[in-house]
């Protein structure tokens, strides 16, 4: 019973999770930018624009100039999740790759890094006058998803320790549409429901940022305003009218 | 009324202010009137269904601009900007914190574009358009000079100011525009300049500015005017024309063309290189004015473009005019309206080229030489202005449009020192008037904005006995001349980089 629930709602986040993150992406793409309007400096190639990407994302280099605290707690939290996800890709391969093995133990603690820099990341939203007047009843929310699901996964890791195994091959069953039983588990089922809600509401919330930084222009665009002419689609249709007359 | 209006005192250590909900509640600008709105194709005041409209306008644009639409999307109330406004350090007001002040317009988008808003409105901070909102967005929007500090330091680089334009765009389309920017916009389109100087005072004007150059250096320096033929077509504020301290920069410009020989001319028509529509968000108005200048250069048929020291314009000039009028190189073959102007200008030369990047040129070929000695009484700071710094850049590198006017003052003056690194280049402040605030009716607001630059100012007038603070703008000059006062320093302290160019500059020779 519980296992073709979790089947089902798995199924369904994956799709919510992949087909809106793509729509809204689509989105993303289907929008001109008619303007040049990276913040400057900004490099002046497109090779440059990549490298400033790359420190974004994996350096989170505008946070590390705001405010280090913010910074510190958010690249922990970041870090520590990439980590963990990636240390769960262990549920869905088999034979396990080689460096999924390697990043287990690392994966491990991440976990609690992870806890960690929620929590940190919550206090500082909850004592810092600033961010709690800015801060929506679903910013906490996120926090404590995000939370539960870290503590979840630590409880089961640490303290009563769950079946990878049956976990697994319910996975692997998942993904090769030949179903197995969930392991029978309050830990496992919360952990489980609470992931499957991170991934149906990624696209609709503020998740988007995660693909959002990659169609900012103010961080993807070449400055070679004055080299290459760039122009949008609509704002060309307003030229041939009136072509070199502006009186 | 700016005579009841005093500095908020120094802050002793630049600590982040606490909040004060409210500071700035009724703080906005004057409405536009009917006729300034209808002028430009507005709706002369608010429209009765400005709620659909406003909320059709912001459907419109978000199908428009990347921009707005990501910068929607994406922000996770981090609070890394929070601090970052100068508006907000100096008014104390939460609603000048840049995360809040997108979310006047990011609660309606939620409510109206997101499935979450449109379902669970309080969870997600989601807010109908009512008319205390659209109150609050006249208000608020009003309150930003656009000048991107926050998108420094956001970690998606969320720009507020794209926010505050299209919220300008969505106000003006109801008919609820702001009088300070739209009147001035009229004034372009009718008279050529912002002002509303119309041409015959203006060659007045530059016949009395050649006189008063001829007495005090005894050398007939032109300010040439509607010149066919011309190497040069400068495009300057129009404030350069007769405000102080503008005009000693434009002298400045006068003499480097002179001292270099190069062949120049202003146009009556397009006297002006302002672009409000950049600060209300509108992109024809933006182009509309831009188009001037593309046309005063096909009917004097010049070969280069050169602006004077203005910062918005320069960004409109460096990032947008080969967009909206051509001004730039590297249009496609078939694009005929780009091509057509881009084949008459001189391609060896950066299209438009900034006034500093024409001058350091020049003084890196040897073509000018100064008396650095006369600028000896001048103890010298920069202050980066805002577009220039984050919107725009000199000399073809990242950076060059901090390095090539610090560089000229520094051949044409012995004195310099830096303020605060924490305030200059890409973290500078704004002068606090920037983004269409320089007007009478927001004079608390421009007084208050200027804290976080006159603590500065203030550290190194005290450590260095500075007494000269040099900028690249109008708007900059204009604000500080008017607010430095009320910080107790003496007015005619701010002045141009190229007035000090002109005190130094030997015009004998060469």
């Amino acid at each position: 019973m519980m296992s073709t629930l979790f089947a089902i709602l798995f199924y369904f986040a994956t799709l919510v999770f992949v087909v809106g993150t793509l729509y809204r992406i689509s989105i993303y793409t289907r929008t001109p930018a008619p303007l040049k309007i990276p913040t400057t400096p900004a490099p002046i190639t497109t090779g440059g624009v990549v490298l400033r990407m790359m420190r974004e994302v994996f350096l989170f280099e505008s946070l590390f100039k705001a405010n280090l605290w913010t910074w510190g707690l958010g690249w922990l939290f970041h870090a520590s999740l990439a980590l963990v996800l990636l240390r769960h890709l262990r549920y869905f391969t088999e034979p396990v790759w080689a460096w999924v093995a390697f990043i287990q133990p690392f994966g491990m603690y991440a976990g609690i890094t992870m806890v960690l820099g929620v929590a940190g990341l919550w206090a500082r939203r909850i004592f810092v006058e600033r961010i709690r007047y800015i801060s929506t009843p679903s910013d906490h929310l996120m926090l404590a998803l995000f939370l539960a699901i870290g503590v979840s996964g630590l409880v089961m890791r640490f303290v009563v320790h769950g079946d990878v195994i049956g976990v697994k091959g319910f996975m692997l069953g998942l993904m090769y549409f030949d179903w197995q039983a969930l392991p029978s588990s309050i830990g496992l089922y919360v952990h489980l429901s609470l992931v499957a809600v991170l991934l149906m509401i990624f696209p609709i919330s503020k998740l988007l940022h995660a693909p959002g930084l990659f169609f900012s222009p103010g961080r993807n665009q070449a400055d070679n305003s004055r080299d290459k002419r760039h122009i949008s689609g609509w704002a060309k249709q307003l030229e041939p009218k009136d072509m070199g007359n502006a009186k | 009324m700016s005579a009841t209006i005093t500095a908020p005192p120094y802050r002793v250590i630049p600590i982040i202010p606490v909040l004060k909900p409210g500071a700035m509640e009724g703080s906005g600008p004057y409405v536009a009137s009917d006729k300034i709105q209808e002028a430009l194709g507005f709706p002369g005041h608010l429209v009765d269904n400005w709620h659909d409209q406003a909320i059709a306008k912001m459907g419109e644009l978000l199908g428009k601009y990347r921009s707005l639409k990501v910068y929607m999307d994406s922000c996770v109330h981090c609070g890394a900007c929070s601090d970052k406004c100068h508006y907000f350090i100096g008014t104390q007001d939460p609603k000048n914190m840049p995360v809040a002040r997108q979310d006047l317009m990011r609660s309606v988008y939620r409510r109206y574009f997101t499935l979450p808003g449109k379902i669970f409105p309080k969870l997600v901070g989601a807010r109908d358009l009512t008319r205390e909102v659209l109150d609050e967005w006249h208000n608020y929007f009003h309150q930003c000079s656009e000048c991107r500090r926050c998108s420094v330091f956001c970690p998606y680089g969320i720009d507020t100011a794209e926010v505050t334009m299209a919220a300008r765009d969505i106000l003006d389309s109801v008919g609820y525009g702001q009088k300070y920017d739209i009147e001035i916009i009229g004034k372009v389109h009718k008279i050529g300049n912002n002002l509303g100087l119309p041409g015959p005072a203006l060659i007045d004007t530059m016949e009395g500015l050649e006189e008063d150059v001829k007495e005090d250096t005894g050398i007939d320096v032109r300010f040439p005017i509607d010149v066919k033929g011309a190497e040069v077509l400068l495009i300057t504020p129009s404030a350069d024309f007769f405000a102080e301290p503008h005009i000693d920069s434009l002298i400045g410009y006068a003499k480097v063309f002179h001292a270099t020989g190069t062949s120049w001319t202003l146009s009556s028509m397009s006297s002006e290189a302002a672009n409000f529509g950049m600060f209300i968000g509108n992109y024809e108005q933006l182009r509309k004015v831009a188009l001037r200048i593309r046309q005063a250069a096909l009917d004097l048929g010049v070969k280069r473009i050169v602006v004077g020291e203005c910062g918005h314009a320069w960004r409109v000039a460096y990032s947008f005019w080969n967009t909206l009028s051509g001004v730039g190189e590297g249009a496609d073959p078939d694009d005929k309206f780009a091509q057509m102007l881009q084949k008459q200008l001189d391609h060896r030369y950066r299209q438009p080229t900034h006034i500093c990047e024409f001058t350091w040129d020049m003084i890196e070929r040897g073509a000018l030489s100064f008396d650095k000695e006369a600028n000896d009484k001048h103890i010298i700071t920069f202050h980066d202005s805002c577009n220039v710094a984050r919107g725009s850049s000199m000399g073809g590198y990242p950076g060059g449009q901090f390095d090539i006017p610090r560089n000229i003052i520094k051949s044409v003056a012995n004195h310099f020192f830096e303020m605060d690194p924490s305030t200059t280049h890409e973290k500078t402040f704004c002068c606090g008037g920037g983004g269409g605030l320089l007007t009478d009716d927001l004079m608390e607001l421009r007084v208050k904005g200027a804290l976080p630059r006159m603590e500065v100012l203030k550290q190194v007038a005290d450590e260095h006995g500075v007494n000269f603070l040099a900028v690249i703008c109008a708007i900059c000059k204009t604000q500080f001349s008017k607010i430095m006062p009320i910080y107790g320093f003496e007015r005619k302290m701010v002045g141009g980089v190229h007035q000090l160019v002109s005190n130094a500059i030997r015009l004998g020779e060469k």
